[in-house]
């Protein structure tokens, strides 16, 4: 029989989905700001690979001259993305979200045997034990480490003569700025495995990111015991040994 | 009436509570995502509203209220006991780069500038670039931020701002919120929080490598400014003014950021 369950919480969905568009306006004007001084290349000994970035994608999608536009919009909407973040800090830590999200001491031969799965060299499942598997415990929690990390490169950059201890910390004005951009990039990496992990789980997890709910079926849902109404039994007994970190 | 017995509904079939189920999925599915759109629409709405918003000085208005008010929250960071950094005179470099030549009109007359002061209306202080040059000299070597993202380690000499405010007795005007300064032509012109030019490691430039600065680098006269980008640190002063009102300024004309403190 079939049962709806609440998989994530409203908080967590608002969060996610402002995220979304907030970023790509601050990487779309963090590009108009890039392009008075896109100094940054690959390179492999003498040899450039590729360089950030070619005249093309400037014209194609019309970020020169545009300096004072991208700071405009870079110093406005980094607001939204520092309280968003913010806030979905504080609700993961208060709502004890953060024990699902955080990686634990199975995580990193979890997340090993989820690559090996995905890239099919490995034929059997990781078991699905919680609400995350260690991959996803650890893409998501770096992600909220980067997000971290831009906000502190970005305001060492902003001001660096004022908050010369920070700029100094994270190894200069020209260091921030090179952090910043590559965790920018690193952003667009987790955005298309993101995007792929989405589409290959197919739309029962995706509904839940916009619903909230994920049906199952069958009387157990992820290794968690379900009462005769369809909940979820809270994993107080069962899954103790699943969460070493309040463990002493 | 009386309800009987009979009317009471029989408990649903399995097959019941499963349509009864895809009928709740489908209803909670369809208004969530109906939300979710409509949501989509009103941000994308928003921003193409943002976008051709009417402008404030280059920039779409709501984004240059943010832009001031964030200056409300950052110039309480500014402090004369934080100052840029500083380096030895060897890690300066030889090859300064040039950037920007708006008020640099070919026409000028080093031999005849004078920096005009007006201190009040109809009270104008003309200083050849002895008069300067005979005040305080500091010298500085700090990292030069230019607006673009690029920076470079350079080397200056001249007189402090404060110094010179100090000198020429210029208190009451130091006392009002704003320095204007503008090249003689007019073409490119500045406006200095006073906290800022009274700052430190603010000087009024006449050096550059220990020798006069180059044509292209303002000669006779410039300001260094470590505490802002570079579009501040405005090439070949000819007037400096005091204001309680923010003096006209030539980048944020054109969309920068007022302030543009570092």
């Amino acid at each position: 029989m079939k049962k709806i369950v609440t998989k994530h919480p409203l908080a967590i969905r608002w969060n996610h989905w402002i995220n979304f568009p907030v970023l790509a306006v601050m990487i779309w004007s963090g590009m108009l700001i890039y392009w008075a001084n896109d100094v940054y290349k690959i390179r492999l000994g003498g040899t450039i690979l590729f360089k950030f970035f070619p005249e093309s994608v400037y014209r194609a999608l019309g970020l020169s001259y545009k300096l004072a536009q991208g700071m405009a919009f870079h110093f406005v909407f980094m607001w939204i993305f520092f309280l968003n973040g913010f806030a979905y800090v504080l609700y993961t830590l208060i709502s004890g979200e953060w024990r699902s999200l955080v990686p634990n001491r199975h995580s990193f031969r979890e997340a090993w045997q989820v690559l090996l799965h995905d890239l099919h060299l490995r034929k059997a499942s990781p078991p699905a034990s919680a609400k995350y598997n260690g991959a996803q415990r650890i893409a998501y929690s770096s992600i909220i480490v980067m997000g971290f990390g831009s906000l502190v490169t970005g305001l060492a950059m902003y001001k660096p003569v004022q908050l010369h201890w920070l700029c100094a910390a994270l190894g200069g004005y020209e260091s921030a700025r090179v952090i910043h951009f590559i965790l920018t990039i690193g952003y667009c990496l987790f955005f298309l495995i993101h995007i792929l992990q989405v589409i290959l789980a197919g739309w029962n997890n995706f509904r839940a990111m916009v619903t909230g709910f994920e049906v199952v079926k069958g009387p157990e849902h992820r290794g968690m015991a379900v009462n005769e109404q369809g909940l979820v039994i809270p994993p107080e007994e069962p899954l103790t040994t699943e969460r070493p970190t309040i463990e002493k | 009436m009386e309800q009987s017995a009979a009317e009471q509904p029989s408990p649903p079939t399995p097959e019941q509570q499963e349509r009864a189920l895809e009928r709740e999925i489908r209803r909670r599915t369809i208004v969530s995502f109906i939300l979710f759109f409509l949501l989509g629409v009103a941000a994308v709405m928003g921003f193409r509203w943002l976008k051709g918003h009417p402008q404030d000085a280059g920039v779409q208005a709501p984004l240059r209220s943010v832009l001031n008010a964030n200056e409300k929250i950052f110039d309480k960071t500014l402090s004369d006991g934080h100052l840029a950094k500083t380096y030895p005179v060897s890690a300066a470099a030889t090859h300064v780069r040039v950037n920007g030549d708006v008020g640099m009109s070919p026409n000028f007359d080093p031999n005849t500038w004078k920096l005009r002061v007006i201190r009040a209306a109809r009270d104008t202080l003309f200083l050849t670039l002895k008069d300067i040059q005979q005040l305080p000299k500091t010298e500085i070597v700090f990292d030069f931020k230019c607006i673009e993202g690029w920076s470079q380690v350079t080397h200056w000499a001249g007189v402090k701002f404060s110094d010179f405010v100090k000198q020429y007795h210029l208190d009451a005007q130091a006392a009002m919120k704003y320095v204007g300064l503008r090249t003689p032509d007019s073409a490119y012109y500045v406006g200095i929080d006073m906290p800022s030019a009274l700052h430190p490691q603010t000087l009024l430039c006449y050096e550059m490598n220990g020798k006069p600065l180059p044509l292209n680098q303002g000669y006779p006269l410039r300001l260094i400014i470590p505490v802002k980008y570079g579009i501040k640190s405005i090439k070949r002063i000819g007037t400096m003014y005091f204001s309680d009102q923010r003096p006209p300024d030539y980048w944020f004309e054109r969309g920068y950021d007022y302030f543009s403190g570092l």
